[in-house]
């Protein structure tokens, strides 16, 4: 972490011991509070919080250097303040180079304006005059796929539809230094190719990137290094394997703290009862209490109360914490009815990624639309991998075959 | 610093131009009734205040001296007022793109500056119907006094704007005190009125908002108009240095305040 400066023209953001607190006392108030606060000031003043502090590393030129860290660790405040938003309560930050002013996709779209006037606000805020925008708006509009909705108000579009002008819109920013906040959160699978498309065109090109997401996968895949946020301290500054681990590492504790607190809830209960009182009494369990090991299986069990000896079929659909759909099955399916029984058990073999999942569990009865009993995110669980770097990556391992 | 460079100089007409669009949407005769206000406005006055009140006094030309006078004001309350919320209105902007946060109140100024253009070619209309002798050495003067005016009016803009992010009282505060301000100038009375009855009435003319007004129908409609200068001599400079005293305060203020304005707004 600890960087000379000796090479300091290839430094295109200095971050020097950078603090950032935010104080409530100045936040919204009225004239009253104004008056009143006045003698208990520096009470009030201690609710206040430091988002960042003491953060300090430099990104090189060309650097594609991506901020990670959990919600609330400070790493968009940092983003906002490189790019001027905030300004740091203490420390310095130095930008060498023109930087893009905004961290988000589609700043200043008014709903109530029309995709083409849109168009021509977002670029003036990008810096672009008219008569450049007037350029290249065909173009814009062609890579947006949008050419037939341009005189539909923005109000009307789909938000897939939005960030897909915007986006369009924001590539076209001659920025040295890019700012990039979980763009892939957003947009469907061909928007997401095109955003790749976009990262690798801007790393061939040398541009300074910097990327906060929450998505080691991109994280490992574009970027050259990363820092890592937690509780508004900086831990980590290193290669994006190394912060990926180190991200993972910690996101598991927190998970494993979470089933130990869930599965303690079982046992006092004597039921995992996630049901509402005029429910029927539902016992959904998982074997883990900590994240499962990829490959190896996870077993649910569900118990329902003999008074329900309608129940023919079980059905159980895994998602995502990004709620893709990874699978779904049910016992009718399979083969299996549930007639005069009063229990099921399903064992999965866990051929998925690292990350978080969701089961949804349900109960039916002959046909698929007599609904018993149904739970959306019923149970959670984690996967780890052994080994997630020099490996597959995506959703799920396909068996292949490389000739 | 640059305080209108080419990117600034786009963001904001940029702006201005969304505004007037969204103003004028879903509305039959769209830019027209920026026009067509001034008009109706200056025929109702000139209804309530020639006509059924006769408040000109000795006033030649009172229907200009009146509407110079409502002009200016409105003039001064549409750019006060509508700077209040300028900085929270753009809040979406603040909080998600550096772009330099004056901005916001020039913008909201734009749409008072065409209105009072628009309102000065009406005014125009009427002072020659009306045969307002127009002396041209005087005319010459106007464009300094505007300056002020849009200097004051800034100044204040500027104040209102920073603090509306910490304190959402200002807006009723303002809204109160420029009612009051309002019967404290003498816009729609002539100062002839209340000089006949207060002598100390002089020092109303201590406001920067009146001194400019009665200085602008001194030049443009009448020399009857007793302006800051008869009547206070050397205090008359007050106005003009609390103009600028004004601006520069209120600047520094929303400086020292813009910087938090994005986790604030």
């Amino acid at each position: 972490m600890a960087r000379t400066d000796t090479n300091d023209k290839n430094i295109a953001v200095s971050i020097k011991n950078v603090s950032k607190y935010f104080s409530p006392t100045k936040g919204q108030g009225s004239i009253k509070q104004l008056f009143t606060s006045g003698l208990k000031k520096r009470e009030i003043k201690n609710k206040g919080y430091w988002a960042l502090k003491d953060v300090e590393f430099d990104v090189e030129e060309g650097d594609f250097f991506g901020i990670v860290g959990r919600n609330g660790s400070g790493k968009s405040t940092l983003l906002k303040m490189i790019a001027g938003i905030y300004s740091p309560t203490g420390g310095k930050i130095k930008v060498n180079g023109k930087l893009v002013p905004f961290i988000e996709l589609g700043v200043g779209f008014n709903p109530e304006l029309s995709g083409r006037d849109n168009v021509f606000l977002n670029g003036a805020l990008l810096g672009f005059s008219r008569k450049e925008m007037i350029a290249m708006y065909d173009e814009i509009v062609s890579f947006a796929e949008l050419e037939d909705h341009m005189e539909v108000k923005l109000r009307n579009y789909s938000s897939g539809m939005q960030v897909r002008l915007a986006f369009s819109i924001a590539i076209r920013t001659k920025s040295d230094i890019l700012l990039i906040d979980e763009v892939l959160a957003v947009g469907d699978a061909v928007f997401q190719q095109k955003c790749f498309e976009y990262f690798k065109k801007i790393k061939a090109q040398k541009k300074t990137v910097i990327f906060v997401s929450h998505d080691m996968n991109a994280v490992q895949q574009y970027c050259t290094r990363a820092a890592y946020v937690k509780d508004s301290h900086l831990i980590k500054v290193g290669t994006p394997k190394q912060i990926a681990r180190l991200y993972e590492e910690e996101m598991y504790e927190t998970l494993e703290l979470q089933y130990r607190h869930e599965s303690s809830n079982v046992s006092h209960d004597n039921d995992a009862s996630r049901t509402l009182k005029n429910e029927p009494i539902i016992g959904i369990k998982c074997n883990n209490s900590r994240p499962i090991k990829y490959g190896e299986d996870l077993i649910i069990t569900i118990d329902w109360p003999k008074n329900l000896n309608n129940v023919r079929n079980v059905g159980a659909a895994i998602f995502s914490s990004k709620d893709e759909f990874i699978h779904g099955n049910n016992s009718i399916i399979n083969k299996k009815n549930y007639k005069n029984k009063n229990t099921a058990k399903i064992t999965y073999n866990l051929m998925i990624n690292e990350g978080e999942y969701y089961v949804t569990v349900g109960l039916f009865g002959e046909k698929d639309t007599d609904v018993i009993f149904y739970k959306p995110r019923a149970v959670t669980f984690g996967v780890k991998r052994e080994s997630v770097a020099d490996s597959w990556q995506g959703l799920t391992n396909l068996k292949s075959k490389w000739e | 610093m640059h305080i209108l460079s080419k990117t600034n100089k786009i963001i904001l007409s940029e702006m201005v131009r969304t505004d007037f669009k969204l103003r004028y949407q879903n509305s039959v005769l769209g830019y027209l009734w920026s026009l067509l206000r001034p008009l109706m406005l200056s025929f109702i006055l000139y209804i309530v205040f020639a006509k059924f009140l006769g408040v000109k006094g000795d006033i030649r030309h009172y229907v200009s001296y009146l509407l110079l006078g409502i002009m200016t004001w409105t003039f001064f309350i549409e750019v006060t007022t509508g700077a209040v919320s300028a900085v929270v209105a753009k809040g979406d902007l603040i909080r998600k793109i550096s772009i330099p946060r004056y901005l916001t109140v020039l913008s909201s100024s734009a749409s008072a500056i065409i209105n009072f253009g628009l309102n000065m070619i009406v005014l125009a209309g009427i002072m020659l119907i009306t045969g307002v002798e127009i002396k041209l050495e005087y005319i010459l003067l106007a464009p300094i006094l505007l300056i002020q005016l849009y200097t004051l009016a800034l100044g204040v803009a500027f104040f209102l704007a920073a603090s509306y992010v910490k304190y959402r009282d200002i807006s009723f505060i303002w809204e109160v005190f420029t009612q009051m301000l309002f019967y404290l100038t003498p816009i729609i009375y002539p100062m002839s009125l209340v000089l006949s009855k207060y002598p100390a009435g002089k020092y109303l003319l201590l406001s920067p908002v009146a001194q400019i007004i009665q200085d602008l129908r001194y030049i443009l409609v009448t020399p009857q108009t007793q302006t800051a200068w008869q009547l206070l001599g050397p205090l008359a400079l007050v106005p003009v240095f609390s103009t600028v005293l004004i601006l520069a305060m209120s600047v520094r203020y929303f400086k020292k305040e813009s910087k938090t304005f994005a986790e604030n707004v």
